[in-house]
């Protein structure tokens, strides 16, 4: 029978992630194998045709489409600076001061000249568009012209959720326990630059004011839906984020509320206090998941010993494993597996459904939960 | 297509998540059946990339459930000889997000809206629509084909020897955007051109270079006439050639499949239409998904189809909030509850699509939600299956009164014969009052109408199938696929709560035997249920007052012979629009009241 479980989130002490870093067209790459680099360094640049104009020379020189040709002072392919001439009509009576004289709005080319429909469209030049190597690592390979992957040994957690892009910074414990709630007065100006710990929630008005301090980013358990309004200015609809306008990036390690933090991974971030790490909030919630990521970076001995993880998500849950429960009456309840019945059954909703048996950690109770509402924890 | 005789078939339809398979066997009475299914997630992305794992892991299911020999390694044994093999394999396909359009035409009302229905018809996602009157600036239209990566464009504009300024101005714009095709890095962009014939030359001008051009029929050759065939025919052929052959393993499986495999929309939509045609009746169905809800009508032989991309019970449940509002959500919720708590439980639901309800109230919460998920994608639907736009008509001084205009939705709930619904939500609700009861609030349905659902998503393979074998497929759609919920009777018109609506007599017979006959009056804002069978039939005969209408005209009788179901006999005196009083505490009682006369949670 196919699975059915969610694989849960990754908390790995110790890995060697892969990091492909390509650019959406080619362009020119500027690392090779086995090069050191570090997260803020560009490895791959390229130019993206950039915006265009159209303009209606037909009306603005009151002429026919066809006769447009007759009338444009550049060729398509030609070069044009702001303002220069483009197009311009007949003096009338050979008086200059008659003359509609159409100009260029930008510096760009001209792309088209249609006879059907009497437009020019000018593109500006192209801009230029550059990938960071987001972690500190090694040029594992390249694709030339493209991008490169990068290779860097690593602590690697995966959030449930966030917002705001890719950014770097040094990690700062500010709470110092899983439930704690950040508070105002947790937040301080020497923060700014570094990426925040937090423990079970931070509030609306709590993390306007780390984006006003100046601070790279918050990792915290769990966040408000109206909070998450908030700071968005509209409703979520669907969990694709990354590409934010907000000084600073979020990720939330267990859902919506307050959460405390699953104490493996608050203590493997508290081990880590101090050192540098690469955070991205992008997530993606369809086909492709992409999650939310905290990268902390290894150097000397410790990247050395750093060995990639073998991944149990081909081998299904096990008795044994180590679960979290992803839905209420039990959110956020971790727990050990201890027995899969294969049949259905039915539970109060009265859905015949495949169930497992869960040893909550924090009371001992033995709970009955739908199988798709368990999720791995992943060591 | 000549139908083909056959005994033993298999079909899968390969979903964004799962990949479910059936088989389909002639029995000894010589009548099709659906026996066995199996599923397993679909594996068009890493670590796997090849959408026919998930296949063969689906078709491994059905092995050991059925004792079958269907595979020999990686290969579908045929014929079927005895227990070993199949004759057929078919395939639909919604995999890595479906086939996603953008179209455009000249205008916004017009062949805009024909390019649309199309591209929907023929099972696509609309990304965008593009217009030369849609507001945007020239400079805002290229930069958002630009930042669409399309699997594919559909351009028209300009009725047949009309205007050609406007499409190749679009056409400029798309060429100007040079845009990328979303799979694939190797192969031009397909573009469809389906507009005005004597633009055809300057089209390829334009995109002949920059672009895969092909050219079909014009959608709308006069403004009176849509001909949307031609176009949807090219879509699905170019949905299979070049799109589904950049996807992942797609490759392979076009060579195990005997007839295209369809975009899954698209062969259910062909179901829906076929069963409208065979029964000459009007039909409605409903797929609601994770991520997506699809709508499907055919009304007087008109078939229309909508996608709302972003209404769905998993991916996209929180924009349902976003869309509907928390008091719409709430309206249908029965209990005390925290509105940030809600808001909280529907995000964790966006971010773990895959959990299901394990308490009641959380039941009761998606099933409401998933209520406003329907009426908003029915509302989108009602707004594009319109007659067309801009044709001239002749009006008479009735229709001056009455404001009668071209574009008038064709959805018509009185004339609606047949509604199927689909989708987790409503196959697998825990008992199918559940179902009923939410398809009946969100359509609101109107005179008689039967209900049904599709028992376990089987509507695709069964919408390939048609294209093969028609008998074959009808008969699984009428003994397996459709499970009959009832019938609902609802009249069209409003009064106050407590007033006289209707007068009902219902004869319920079992067999050659007959039931005591029910006869009693129901005043307005109720909704009763008469349990009966699926093998129960009954004489119907419904009286409204003055005020209501059951489908012969204000106050007139209506006697029908309706066929029972899974949850049986419905008639519902609420009036329509539903409506809610503003006090929290009415409101609880009132639809604890309904709940409680259809028995859907106790």
């Amino acid at each position: 029978m196919a699975n059915v479980f969610t694989p849960g989130l990754q908390v790995i002490a110790s890995t060697v992630v892969e990091k492909e870093r390509t650019l959406p067209i080619p362009g020119r790459l500027m690392v090779k194998p086995g090069e050191r680099v570090r997260a803020e360094q560009v490895i791959a640049e390229t130019e993206i045709p950039n915006d265009i104009q159209t303009i209606n020379v037909m009306n603005l020189l009151s002429i026919s489409a066809k006769e447009i040709h007759r009338f444009m002072m550049k060729k398509e392919g030609d070069a044009v600076q702001a303002n220069e001439p483009i197009a311009q009509s007949k003096p009338i009576l050979g008086i200059k001061f008659f003359q509609t004289i159409v100009r260029a709005p930008f510096d760009g080319t001209v792309e088209r000249i249609s006879d059907v429909t009497g437009q020019v469209l000018i593109r500006k030049p192209p801009r230029r568009i550059s990938i960071m190597a987001f972690v500190d690592g090694t040029v594992k390979s390249v694709r030339e012209g493209l991008g490169a992957t990068i290779e860097c040994p690593c602590t690697f957690i995966q959030g449930i959720f966030g917002i705001g892009g890719e950014t770097y910074g040094e990690l700062c414990a500010v709470s110092k326990d899983p439930s704690a709630v950040v508070n105002e007065s947790d937040i301080k100006e020497e923060y700014a630059g570094k990426i925040l710990i937090g423990g079970s929630n931070i509030s609306y008005r709590v993390f306007k004011k780390a984006m006003d301090v100046g601070v790279k980013g918050v990792i915290v358990g769990g966040f408000s839906a109206k909070d998450l309004k908030a700071v968005l200015g509209y409703e979520l609809g669907v969990a694709v984020t990354g590409d934010e306008d907000i000084p600073t990036t979020l990720i939330v390690t267990e859902g919506f509320g307050r959460m405390a933090m699953a104490k493996r991974t608050f203590d493997l971030l508290l081990k880590n206090n101090g050192r540098r790490a690469s955070i991205s909030g992008h997530t993606q919630i369809r086909a492709g998941v992409m999650r939310p990521e905290i990268i902390i970076h290894f150097s000397g001995d410790e990247a050395a010993k750093a060995m990639p993880h073998a991944t149990k998500a081909e081998s299904g849950i096990m008795l044994g494993d180590e679960t979290r429960i992803i839905r209420e009456p039990y959110f956020g309840r971790l727990g050990t597996l201890i027995e899969l019945p294969p049949d259905l059954t039915q539970i109060e909703t009265e859905s015949h459904v495949r169930i497992m048996k869960v040893k909550l950690s924090d009371t001992g109770e033995v709970v009955t939960v739908p199988r798709a509402n368990v999720e791995r924890i992943e060591v | 297509m000549e139908e083909k005789e056959l005994n033993v078939i298999i079909a899968t339809d390969c979903g964004s998540t799962t990949t479910k398979a059936i088989l389909i066997e002639k029995n000894e009475k010589g009548e099709y059946r659906q026996t066995f299914r199996g599923e397993a997630p679909t594996t068009v992305e890493e670590p796997y990339n090849d959408v026919t794992r998930g296949v063969l892991n689906s078709l491994q299911e059905v092995e050991e459930l059925s004792g079958r020999k269907i595979l020999d390694g990686d290969k579908i044994i045929h014929p079927a000889r005895g227990k070993v093999g199949v004759d057929i394999y078919i395939s639909t396909s919604s995999a890595g997000g479906g086939l996603q359009m953008l179209v455009a035409g000249a205008v916004k009302a017009m062949t805009a809206e024909s390019a649309q229905r199309a591209a929907l018809g023929a099972g696509a996602i609309v990304m965008d629509v593009l217009a030369s009157n849609d507001g945007r600036l020239p400079h805002q239209k290229i930069a958002r084909i630009r930042s669409l990566r399309p699997d594919m464009i559909l351009l028209s504009g300009g009725t047949d020897g009309g205007t050609v300024t406007h499409v190749v101005e679009l056409a400029e714009f798309i060429a100007a955007a040079d845009p990328r095709p979303r799979l694939g890095h190797t192969y031009t962009l397909p573009v469809i051109y389906a507009g005005n014939t004597a633009a055809q030359e300057n089209i390829r001008k334009v995109l002949g270079k920059k672009t895969t051009l092909y050219v079909t029929d014009n959608i709308r050759p006069t403004l009176e006439r849509e001909n949307l065939f031609p176009a949807r025919q090219k879509i699905q052929d170019l949905f299979m050639e070049h799109v589904m052959a950049q996807a992942p393993g797609y490759g392979k499986l076009k060579e195990w499949v005997e007839v295209s495999i369809m975009p899954t929309p698209g062969a259910v939509g062909y179901l829906i239409h076929a069963v409208a045609e065979e029964e000459h009746i009007n039909v409605m169905g409903v797929d609601i998904g994770g991520a997506t809800t699809d709508i499907f009508s055919d009304f007087d032989g008109i078939f229309n189809r909508t996608v709302s991309a972003n209404l769905g019970m998993s991916y996209s449940i929180s924009n349902v909030l976003a869309e509907a509002g928390l008091d719409n959500v709430l309206r249908w919720v029965p209990f005390d509850m925290d509105e940030d708590d809600l808001a909280n439980r529907i995000k964790n639901k966006m971010i773990r699509p895959t959990t299901i309800p394990h308490t009641k109230n959380e039941l009761i919460i998606e099933q409401a939600l998933a209520r406003e998920a329907l009426r908003l994608a029915f509302e989108q639907h009602k707004l594009l299956a319109v007659g067309l736009k801009g044709v001239q008509r002749i009006r008479s001084v009735s229709d001056t009164f009455t404001q009668t205009a071209s574009g008038e939705t064709l959805v018509d709930m009185m004339k609606l014969n047949l509604f199927i619904g689909s989708g987790g939500i409503l196959s697998h609700a825990p008992r199918r009052s559940q179902a009923m009861m939410m398809m009946i609030d969100s359509f609101q349905p109107l005179g008689f109408t039967r209900l049904a659902v599709d028992s376990i998503f089987m509507m695709p393979h069964l919408g390939v199938l048609a294209s093969v074998n028609k008998a074959a497929a009808k008969e699984v759609f009428e003994k397996d696929c459709l499970i009959p919920l009832g019938t609902c009777v609802a009249p069209k018109g409003a009064a106050k709560p407590g007033a006289p609506c209707l007068h009902v007599k219902i004869h319920i017979h079992s067999g050659d035997k007959a039931k005591p006959p029910v006869t009693e009056s129901i005043p307005v804002g109720e909704i009763r249920l008469y349990p009966m069978t699926l093998e129960e039939k009954a004489e119907v005969e419904v009286t409204p007052t003055r005020r209501f209408d059951v489908g012969a005209g204000f106050g007139r009788t209506v006697k029908k012979v309706v066929q029972g179901g899974r949850v049986g006999l419905v008639v519902d005196t609420r009036g329509r629009p539903l409506t809610f009083p503003d006090n929290v505490a009415q409101r609880r009682k009132m639809i604890c009241g309904w709940y409680q006369s259809f028995k859907v949670y106790d």
